[in-house]
């Protein structure tokens, strides 16, 4: 699992790659928290293009990053979501709080 | 039903022991012929249901995690995981969407992915003795396709 990150203007992006289990949530909500704290972006952008396997505990780290910036007003899209992970997030009615712009592979 | 392959697997509830598991399954799922999206199906099941030996049977210790797998007569999957944890007072409540013990970590979805993903999901546990959790799924043949 990494995270990577890139402000482009006010936006940040946050690029999660890799497997997304509970063995690697932890980390991954240390360091997108990291990234937040110290940009404390308005609007930020969760590209899941590169995950490789996401199971439920990706839910908890996409509503953990949710709930962090709606904490100061900031704003949390999710972008090019696998197919997989697309269906997984749906199914838990994430996609009703935050938008999920595009799907990565068809 | 006759059983055409087999695997069995224990280990410590580390969780790093979740991508071990969910990979041998895959693998012998794979033996199926199964396509790129049940394959997807059949790890995320497995990865739900081991995380659930791992974070909820064995709270603040490490227990042992039993996994098998079967290639059933007709292209049918079947994942046993088992644990002798704490067990679940009431199995109805835990399936339910959303409902968890776990909090902000948690989110309440694993058995519900389970039972979406796979074609069979049966839960049976013993407060104190442990749980068992079986799911089949059948891997359509790829000229049925
Ligand atoms: N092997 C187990 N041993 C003890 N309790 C369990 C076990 N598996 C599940 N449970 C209980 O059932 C509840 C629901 O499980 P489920 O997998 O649906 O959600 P979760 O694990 O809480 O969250 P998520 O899977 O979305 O991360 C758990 O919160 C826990 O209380
Ligand atoms: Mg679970």
């Amino acid at each position: 699992m990494r995270v990577t990150w890139e402000l482009r203007g006010s936006r940040l992006f946050l690029y999660l790659s890799g497997e997304l289990d509970h063995h690697a949530a932890h980390q991954a909500l240390v360091e997108v928290g990291a990234a937040l704290d110290e940009h404390m972006p308005m609007h930020c952008v969760l590209d899941l293009s590169g995950l490789t396997f996401m199971d439920s505990s990706g839910i908890a780290v996409v509503l953990g990053t949710y709930r962090r910036l709606k904490s100061y007003g900031g704003e949390l899209s999710l972008t090019r979501a696998p197919n997989h992970a697309a269906k997984v997030l749906t199914m838990a009615g994430v996609d009703k709080i935050v938008p999920i712009a595009s799907v990565a592979r068809p | 039903m006759n059983v055409q392959n087999q695997m069995k697997m224990e280990f410590l509830s580390r969780s790093a022991n979740e991508a071990l598991a969910r990979s041998a399954v895959s693998q012998l799922a794979a033996q199926l012929d199964p396509t790129l999206e049940e394959l997807g199906d059949i790890k995320t099941s497995v990865s739900e249901a081991v995380t659930n030996a791992v974070v909820h049977a064995y709270p603040d210790k490490l227990g042992m995690v039993h996994l098998r797998a079967r290639l059933l007569e007709g292209g049918v999957l079947e994942v046993t995981v088992r644990d002798k944890g704490v067990g679940i007072e009431d199995v109805d409540q835990a399936r339910a969407p959303l409902y968890t013990t776990g909090g902000e970590e948690r989110s309440g979805m694993g058995f519900t992915i389970m039972e979406s993903f796979m074609d069979k999901l049966a839960v049976r546990s013993v407060p104190g003795r442990g749980t068992t959790v079986v799911m089949r799924k059948r891997v359509m043949p790829r000229l049925l396709r």
